[in-house]
């Protein structure tokens, strides 16, 4: 889950980085309200992408009228498909120097990664490699101060400044660390006269500990149809297609996908409907596909865990209950094929053997 | 890293279950057991002393071990208490532990590899199918029927992908010699070039399949590996082509960020060393056939 600057900050400031007096508007009055307080401010849309600054999505104002008008156009905005509800205004901050600092997670070699430059301000896939400091983190020992003092060293930093760099680094991993975090991000790490200050906050929260982090704000990043799915515990994401896709396992969803676009069809969704669902959970993943209404659905069944016969029960309750105007193609082998044929059969649905069948039929009548 | 014998399991293994008492656990104990698997004991806290298809049931770990010295464990533990149930099976001296929960928190695989390295102990996954040797020994929740003894090595992310692949392959008259599930998590005990290099090593083995997916740099890492490290043949079936980026494709790993991961990228990496790429899973049997003639 990401979190919005603003909440990225607030969490920053609550263990003790230094950030930019700032309020979040949700309209023009707010703005200019917040413009009124601070004085000569920077207003900052608060969506879930990079590059708001290329779109046009930052203004510098130096006072309450203007803020209000530049708050009013940037409110209105669409920035790389996220709508713009919140701004953030935040004092106008001197600029001495731009510095980068993040913690991540690194996949290969498995353990957190500090990440620093002295090249902030960019995106750091941009900075040259020899400009990022990298330093892995002992899992088993944590971060230490002395990790702090060589990246500190690295980035030529030394005196008031490395000392408060060295305070920054140090909450930033505990935020990392207590909060569960995939990315803690600042970028730009501004010194503004003798200061540093966060100019930037980005957050990403592990999904799969939000269950113990009931206190953080929820951010929602899902359209309503993905929503309705994650509250079933089912992996949808949505597609531009106009085929309804639901296998088990991502990767046969992802396969089946492949399949799909390789025989000249479109995938409506990816469903993951999970390695072991059983009637009734299969049963609301149909439910959800008939709602899109695509012209033909596919559902690939290798079953393991999941049982075939279960598969075909919450089809053929889902068809009794409703009325299903879309051709239904099914591919259902493993455990308990025979008696899934067989429920299948007793509705008039023949289910194929192979996935490059069961593909083509598909995509051949999504194009009646 | 790693056993001298098979790889990472054979027909010595001795296995634990840990959440043998519930649902899923009880279930795979049993299959595992059609197998043929040498299941000699099971651990849930509180419920010491029942027997669970005849093996025995323990209230810890430590328990399970002095009467019964197993020596890998699979773990059915609800995601918030996986890592508790792994580090006590690593401490418990556990070689390999399987972990099949899907959700655990990021911050915690990290912990339990980290620890397991230093045990010198082997994880598998987590969020993963499990590990099988053929007519052997199986350690997960797979299909058993599928497995037949061949001389084909398969390492995948995915479960049910590696099921339809390992399927097809069975059809064509192909068995497996092992059968690796690397997890589908972005953290993971085992990435490919530690599977690779069991296989490189395993006499049994005389083809290496590996089922891949977006998201990561876990194929490009491997296709380096390949290029100095592995003489056996090896094909690759990536799924994920058609996956628009920035969507996570039900796995944590799966998602292609910042132009990271892509599936083109991936292809290009395991050709330019030789790796026979199918396109889609109904290839590889075919792809088999031309090199294991």
């Amino acid at each position: 889950m990401k979190l919005y600057e603003f909440m990225g900050k607030e969490l920053f400031a609550s263990y003790g980085i230094p950030t930019p007096e700032g309020r979040v508007a949700k309209n023009p009055a707010e703005a200019a309200e917040a413009a009124e307080q601070i004085g000569s401010v920077v207003i900052k849309s608060q969506v879930l992408t990079g590059k708001r600054g290329k779109a046009g999505g930052i203004a510098f104002v130096d006072n309450p009228q203007e803020a209000g008008k530049e708050a009013e156009r940037i409110l209105d905005m669409e920035i790389g498909g996220f709508k713009v509800e919140h701004l953030l205004i935040e004092s106008k901050l001197q600029i001495d120097q731009e510095y980068y600092l993040a913690i991540t997670i690194d996949n290969s070699l498995r353990c957190p990664v500090i990440l620093a430059s002295t090249q902030g301000g960019m995106d750091i896939e941009e900075v040259p490699e020899e400009y990022i400091v990298k330093y892995p983190i002992d899992v088993a020992i944590g971060m230490q101060p002395f990790m702090i003092r060589e990246v500190a060293r690295q980035l030529g930093l030394t005196g008031e400044l490395g000392k408060q760099f060295a305070s920054i680094l140090g909450r930033l991993y505990r935020a990392f660390k207590d909060r569960d975090a995939e990315l803690v991000e600042i970028n730009p790490l501004i010194v503004s006269g003798d200061s540093f200050i966060a100019a930037d906050a980005k957050v990403t929260i592990d999904d799969d500990a939000l269950f113990r982090h009931k206190d953080l704000p929820r951010v929602e990043e899902k359209t309503d149809l993905e929503k309705r799915a994650g509250d079933l515990g089912l992996a949808y994401v949505e597609l531009d297609g106009d085929i309804a896709v639901m296998a088990n396992g991502a990767g046969m969803a992802m396969a089946t996908l492949d399949m799909i676009n390789y025989y000249g069809g479109s995938p409506a969704n990816f469903l993951d409907a999970g390695g072991g669902a059983g009637v009734e959970q299969t049963a609301q993943a149909l439910e959800l596909l008939l709602a899109t209404e695509p012209k033909a659905i596919l559902i690939n069944i290798f079953g393991g865990i999941t049982r075939c016969d279960d598969v075909a029960n919450a089809f053929a309750t889902v068809k009794k209950n409703k009325e299903i105007t879309m051709p239904v193609v099914f591919r259902l082998v493993g455990t308990n094929e025979e008696e899934g044929r067989k429920i299948l059969d007793d509705i008039g649905i023949i289910a194929y053997k192979t996935m490059q069948e069961t593909a083509q039929k598909a995509v051949e009548l999504s194009k009646q | 890293m790693g056993l001298v014998m098979a790889i990472f399991i054979d027909e010595k293994t001795r296995v634990m279950v840990q959440g043998i008492t519930g649902n899923q656990g009880s279930f795979h104990a049993r299959q595992m057991l059609a197998y043929g698997s040498n299941i000699v004991a099971g651990v849930s806290p509180g419920k010491g002393g029942r027997e669970v298809e005849n093996v025995p049931v323990f209230d810890t770990a430590e328990a399970a071990v002095a009467a019964q010295e197993p020596d890998a464990s699979i773990l059915f533990v609800p995601a918030a208490f996986a890592k508790d149930g792994a580090l006590e099976a690593l401490s418990a001296g556990m070689k390999v532990i399987v972990m099949i929960t899907e959700g655990i928190p990021v911050h915690d695989a990290m912990e339990v590899i980290d620890y397991a390295n230093r045990k010198n102990a082997v994880v598998v996954g987590p969020n993963t199918f499990g590990i099988v040797s053929s007519n052997k020994c199986k350690i997960g929740i797979m299909p058993n029927q599928i497995y037949v003894g061949g001389p084909i090595g398969v390492v995948a992310r995915s479960g049910t992908l590696s099921y339809e692949i390992v399927a097809n392959l069975k059809e064509a008259g192909y068995g497996t010699s092992t059968v690796v599930g690397m997890g589908g998590d972005r953290i993971l005990g085992l990435n490919f070039i530690n599977v690779l290099e069991e296989f490189e090593k395993d006499s049994q083995t005389e083809l290496i399949v590996m089922v891949g997916e977006i998201g990561g740099t876990a194929e490009e890492e491997a296709a380096e590996y390949i290029k100095n490290n592995v003489s056996k043949p090896v094909i690759a079936y990536l799924a994920g082509k058609s996956a628009p980026p920035g969507k996570r494709m039900g796995h944590a790993g799966a998602i292609i960020e910042r132009g990271k991961g892509t599936f083109d990228g991936k292809v290009k990496a395991l050709e330019a060393v030789g790796v026979k790429v199918a396109e889609l899973p109904f290839q590889v049997p075919e792809m088999a056939k031309e090199i294991l003639r």
